[in-house]
């Protein structure tokens, strides 16, 4: 099904999600991948405050190109998930409600996944230069000297995603694989 | 002797760094574009046909293709007569891409260690690969690859009683592991024979070949078109969402090796296949 969904994140629209769905964000993600996991996650650990407010918002699993003159971004697609498994429970955990990514979770995010209700969602992979455009404005709020890997603030409209996994733990992956 | 000048190579290597990374081959992209028409499955189509969306609006607005502009890995083929004037030649190779990478609007993705992992903020160095051949010309390489992928590929050291079905076995077992994380439709490079490190390598090479070309050992490219249907009997599709397309191809290269050892070595690429040749 076709969706339309807005940030922050409406808790009761994001339990509606299914596995499968075809969702078009509008509103403010924020992008984060290994290195600002790690310090987010340390932070966290030590019980300090992060560098924005995780509670119903969304992290986008990239580290852009350089962006030309006059461009909003480089290109900007998803990055592989699965590396970020480690520090995703404890930022569920805090509030975290969505991701955007690529490819496959651990049991312990599918399980923080169902238990917060939240949902992961999937860019198409390889695809940076058409996702690029759905990104009308990028400013980077944190961890600048990671580079590529700083957090920014982006707001995007109908980014397009799938629904990979929702608040019941339905994981598409799996369902298209049990249905051949 | 035939002298060629470093910085002949610098600007060579710079060029192609930042041509890989803009443009698709033809042989890929017109794989890319056949299989929308042959996909059936509904995601599965509506995704490739934007991974050609995609490849439109990356040569059309200067956006690299994918924003793991990746590791350079640069192949070097250095014919006996050629004499090499200027810098010392890894210094100048490592300069093409540092110079390829920053004027191209690349990412810079290299770490100076595997541990302290910093940045080393120009995407050197590349990894680069040397061989003798002969005559008097440099052929360069240039094929920048994506991490999502390259870390799901797969080293066996198989036992010679394994034969071709041990090969299709650790292929397909490689290629399901891989999943959605490789940013399927993948290119399969396969390097079977020789030893640990050299299948590794013929298996990268495999990757460089024109998917149009078969191989010309017959066994070899019937093995090639029985793992591509049985790749994509899977069913993994595009993205990993199901469909036909797992696999835009699947290339070998084979080698001599030892009468105790069957190595293969898989190295998987996602549709960003990049590559660009020169000679020089
Ligand atoms: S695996 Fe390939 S397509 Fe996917 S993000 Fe990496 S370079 Fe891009």
């Amino acid at each position: 099904m076709e969706k339309f969904i807005h940030t922050p994140l409406n808790p009761e629209e994001i339990s509606e999600l299914r596995a499968g769905d075809y969702v078009y964000i509008t509103g403010i993600i924020y992008t984060a991948r290994d290195a600002a996991h790690q310090r987010m996650f340390d932070t966290m650990m030590d019980g300090g405050q992060l560098p924005f407010d995780i509670k119903n918002n969304m992290i986008y699993y990239l580290g852009p190109t350089p962006e030309r003159e006059g461009q909003v971004i480089g290109s900007a697609g998803p990055t592989t998930s699965s590396r970020m498994d480690k520090y995703t429970p404890l930022l569920l955990d805090h509030g975290l409600k969505g991701m955007i990514g690529k490819g496959k979770r651990n049991d312990q995010v599918i399980e923080a996944i169902k238990k917060n209700k939240a949902v992961y969602f999937v860019a198409i992979g390889g695809a940076g230069a058409l996702l690029s455009k759905k990104i009308k404005s990028s400013e980077v709020i944190a961890y600048d000297d990671l580079g590529t890997e700083a957090i920014r603030k982006l707001y995007v409209e109908e980014f397009p995603v799938i629904v990979v996994i929702d608040s019941q733990g339905n994981n598409l992956y799996e369902i298209v694989l049990q249905s051949c | 002797m035939r002298i060629v000048h470093t910085d002949q190579i610098i600007q060579n290597i710079k060029e192609m760094c930042i041509e890989a990374n803009y443009q698709l081959s033809r042989d890929v992209e017109d794989c890319i574009r056949n299989a929308f028409d042959q996909e059936d499955s509904v995601l599965g189509k509506q995704i490739l046909g934007q991974l050609g969306e995609n490849l439109d609006i990356a040569s059309k607005d200067f956006i690299p293709i994918c924003q793991d502009t990746g590791m350079a890995v640069v192949f070097l083929k250095i014919g006996q007569e050629v004499q090499i004037d200027g810098m010392n030649l890894e210094e100048a190779v490592n300069e093409g891409i540092r110079q390829g990478y920053q004027k191209g609007y690349l990412r810079k993705s290299i770490v100076s260690d595997p541990f302290i992992r910093t940045n080393t903020k120009d995407n050197t160095p590349g990894v680069i690969h040397y061989e003798i051949v002969s005559g008097d010309q440099l052929e360069i390489t240039v094929s920048p690859k994506g991490f999502g992928s390259e870390n799901m590929s797969r080293i066996y050291m198989l036992k010679p009683s394994d034969g071709k079905e041990g090969v299709i076995n650790a292929v397909l077992e490689t290629v399901k592991l891989a999943g959605p994380n490789a940013c399927p439709p993948i290119i399969v490079g396969i390097g079977i024979g020789g030893s640990f490190e050299k299948c590794a390598l013929l298996a990268k090479k495999a990757l460089l070949r024109d998917l149009n070309e078969a191989h010309k050992l017959d066994h070899i490219r019937q093995l090639e078109e029985e793992l591509l249907v049985k790749i994509n009997q899977l069913r993994i599709g595009p993205g990993g969402f199901g469909g036909r397309t797992t696999a835009l191809g699947v290339n070998i290269e084979t080698y001599p090796t030892h009468i105790a050892g069957l190595p293969v070595a898989i190295n998987i690429c996602c549709h960003v296949n990049r590559h660009v040749t020169r000679v020089i």
